[in-house]
């Protein structure tokens, strides 16, 4: 009879049902937008580091992110830590922002990726037009399809200039996005160096070691900051993963904002939800006051309370759910697709669930105090 | 009905004061009150002379000021809310002037509710919702909502609902008040019968003097104090305390 109750109360009046399932909805869009695009904005943060083939990553010190790693290093480096024991490979990468100068005029920020397949360090995981071998040509490079507007080109074929050198697109991948709106550019490691003007040296951006089955991973790292030097820094996979987003999310504000306006959506949604449900108490108080003098505790009626906010919660979840999913699938091809992931889906099932509860503290509080003799005098 | 069976409800020298400094009140000045199962009483009196309260304090639903309430022989002085409410759930049905039905829950659902507030759930509720709803002679009305019911009907339900849990006691408060002669004179006759078949002590409050044809007893109260009390005699048919209540009025 509880369930009932609450469901007749809440569905009693149309309009209010309506005002509260607004309020839910809107929170569960808001906040699922932005920890979507927070989700969204971390895997493009981190996804060429969880995809590169390496436990360690040797950076300069004070290496940023992936797309700025600072200083270059050089092959003296690579050999120290060749020595080391317990490493199997170290395998260079070039990464740098660079010019892109559009076919028709102007120019746009680009992140090169300089990289060799043969040393199975790093290579474009999402291929559609093109392969590797096709990279390899001369001036031969691979970009996201997404970005083809953005870089005023075609795709296949078309030719455009990379600080001062000429490149010619060989290959596509789709969906390799990048959180900071440069698109990538995969290239050979000796073309990537020319590109970004260090053609003919061995100069590197990073160097991913990869190491022997049975090495331990710390024991390398600490073997290799004493042979590095201290203008060098060993990190391994989580911790250069935690540093490009710590960079790019919250040294650059974008990971609070959108925070914050998670929270927001939250705060807001809690106050309409709360305001709903304690003017629909207020409208049943009579017949809270009855439940009272028939001789309900007040659990009971804290129920049915409880439960008028647990089925706003599960309507206003399933209608927010199905739009965001429906702006999740319109953000797809966007430049910063939103994500969604079971873990999310759940966590803001928990958050709808607990954003109800704590409104219903105000109707909750109202009805306590309600006097049972009350039914007297109506 | 015999005298000498112990009350289910008792009061002695009640007292309440209602409102704070120059606008308090003493609404009840000293009431000793019982009640027996098998018997309707009527507590009449002209408004302001504390029946109401009288009916709250006896229900356990406003505490008094002073003096001792005993529902089913425990004292009440000193139970917490809850507790009261468990005393009342236990022993008590109540029946409200203006039904206090739950507009969004049919005449069935109205009366589970009652036993829900108890802890019994399921079909054995429902079936028993449905018992009482048909012993109120509403048996086709069990899916209507209050908004569909007549007065009356709306009444019998509040009545279903004040007996489904086989309360003790059941407190009427003004039951006839919003109804014409016809369902005034059906729910009292229903009650009366209440009293009698289940052996329950039914009071309601009342000015209406139609219900007095029903009455084994009829206890009068003004300014806050019983000032008189008339018990049918035994073998006086029920209509006649009417009668003797006129003629002992008449007579001073």
């Amino acid at each position: 009879m509880i369930l009932t109750l609450a469901f007749r109360n809440l569905f009693h009046d149309r309009i209010r049902l309506a005002v509260t399932l607004v309020g839910i909805l809107f929170s569960i869009v808001l906040v699922a937008v932005q920890l979507g695009l927070y989700l969204g904005s971390s895997r493009m943060i981190t996804a060429m580091i969880e995809r590169a083939n390496g436990e360690l990553w040797i950076t300069t010190y004070g290496a940023k992110s992936f797309e700025d790693g600072g200083m270059l290093l050089t092959q003296a480096e690579r050999h120290q830590a060749l020595a080391t024991p317990g490493v199997k490979a170290v395998v260079p990468l070039v990464v740098r922002f660079q010019e892109w100068r559009k076919p028709s005029g102007g120019s746009t920020r680009v992140v090169v990726v300089g990289a060799d397949k043969e040393d199975g360090g790093l290579e474009p995981w999402a291929l559609v037009n093109g392969s590797w071998a096709d990279i390899k040509a001369p001036d031969a490079i691979a970009v996201d399809k997404t970005y083809l507007d953005e870089l005023d080109i075609e795709g296949i074929g078309s030719t455009a200039q990379i600080g001062t050198g000429r490149v010619r697109v060989r290959a596509l991948t789709n969906r390799i996005r990048s959180f900071t709106r440069s698109p990538y550019v995969f290239t050979p490691l000796s073309r990537a160096r020319k590109l970004i003007g260090a053609g003919g040296s061995q100069l590197t951006t990073f160097f991913l070691v990869q190491l022997n089955p049975s090495a331990n991973a710390e024991t390398v790292r600490s073997e290799l900051r004493s042979r590095l030097g201290s203008d060098t820094e060993v990190l391994t996979k989580k911790e250069f993963r935690d540093r490009s987003l710590t960079q790019w999310l919250f040294r650059t504000g974008a990971g609070v904002a959108l925070i914050g306006g998670a929270l927001l959506g939250i705060l807001v949604g809690t106050v309409i939800v709360a305001q709903t449900l304690y003017s629909s108490t207020k409208d049943h108080l009579n017949e809270f006051a009855t439940l009272r003098a028939l001789g309900s505790s007040s659990g009971y009626i804290h129920q049915v309370i409880l439960a008028q906010a647990g089925l706003s919660a599960v309507v206003g979840y399933i209608l927010g759910m199905v739009i965001s999913l429906g702006v999740l699938w319109l953000s797809r091809s966007s430049p910063l697709p939103l994500v969604m992931t079971p873990s999310l889906a759940v966590a803001l099932f928990a958050l709808t669930i607990g954003m109800c509860a704590i409104s219903a503290v105000s109707a909750i509080i109202k009805v306590t105090k309600i006097d049972p003799a009350t039914v007297f005098s109506r | 009905m015999s005298q000498k069976q112990k009350p289910i409800l008792s009061a002695k020298n009640v007292k309440k004061e209602l409102g704070k400094g120059a606008g308090r009140v003493l609404a009840l000045r000293g009431v000793d009150m019982t009640l027996k199962s098998g018997e309707l009483t009527l507590l009449m009196g002209p408004s302001g002379s504390g029946k109401t309260t009288l009916l709250s304090i006896l229900g356990c639903i406003l505490a008094p000021t002073s003096g001792t309430i005993k529902v089913a022989g425990q004292d009440t002085a000193h139970l917490n809310p809850e507790e009261l409410a468990q005393l009342r759930r236990k022993h008590i049905g109540y029946i409200f002037q203006s039904y206090n039905l739950f507009p969004t829950l049919n005449a069935l659902e109205n009366v589970r509710i009652a036993l829900d507030v108890l802890g019994q759930k399921g079909y054995p509720a429902a079936q028993r919702a449905e018992e009482v709803l048909h012993e109120v002679g509403l048996g086709q009305r069990l899916k209507s909502f209050p908004s569909n019911l007549s007065g009356g009907e709306q009444q019998r339900v509040a009545v279903a609902r004040a007996i489904a849990s086989s309360p003790d006691i059941v407190l009427a408060d003004e039951p006839t008040a919003a109804l014409d002669s016809e369902n005034g004179h059906a729910v009292m006759a229903l009650l009366a019968k209440i009293a009698k078949e289940q052996k329950r002590s039914v009071l309601a409050v009342t000015h209406d003097p139609r219900t007095l044809g029903y009455a084994d007893r009829v206890v009068r109260i003004e300014d806050g104090q019983i000032v008189g009390e008339e018990r049918r005699p035994d073998g006086l048919d029920a209509p006649e305390i009417a009668d003797l209540t006129k003629r002992r009025k008449a007579n001073g």
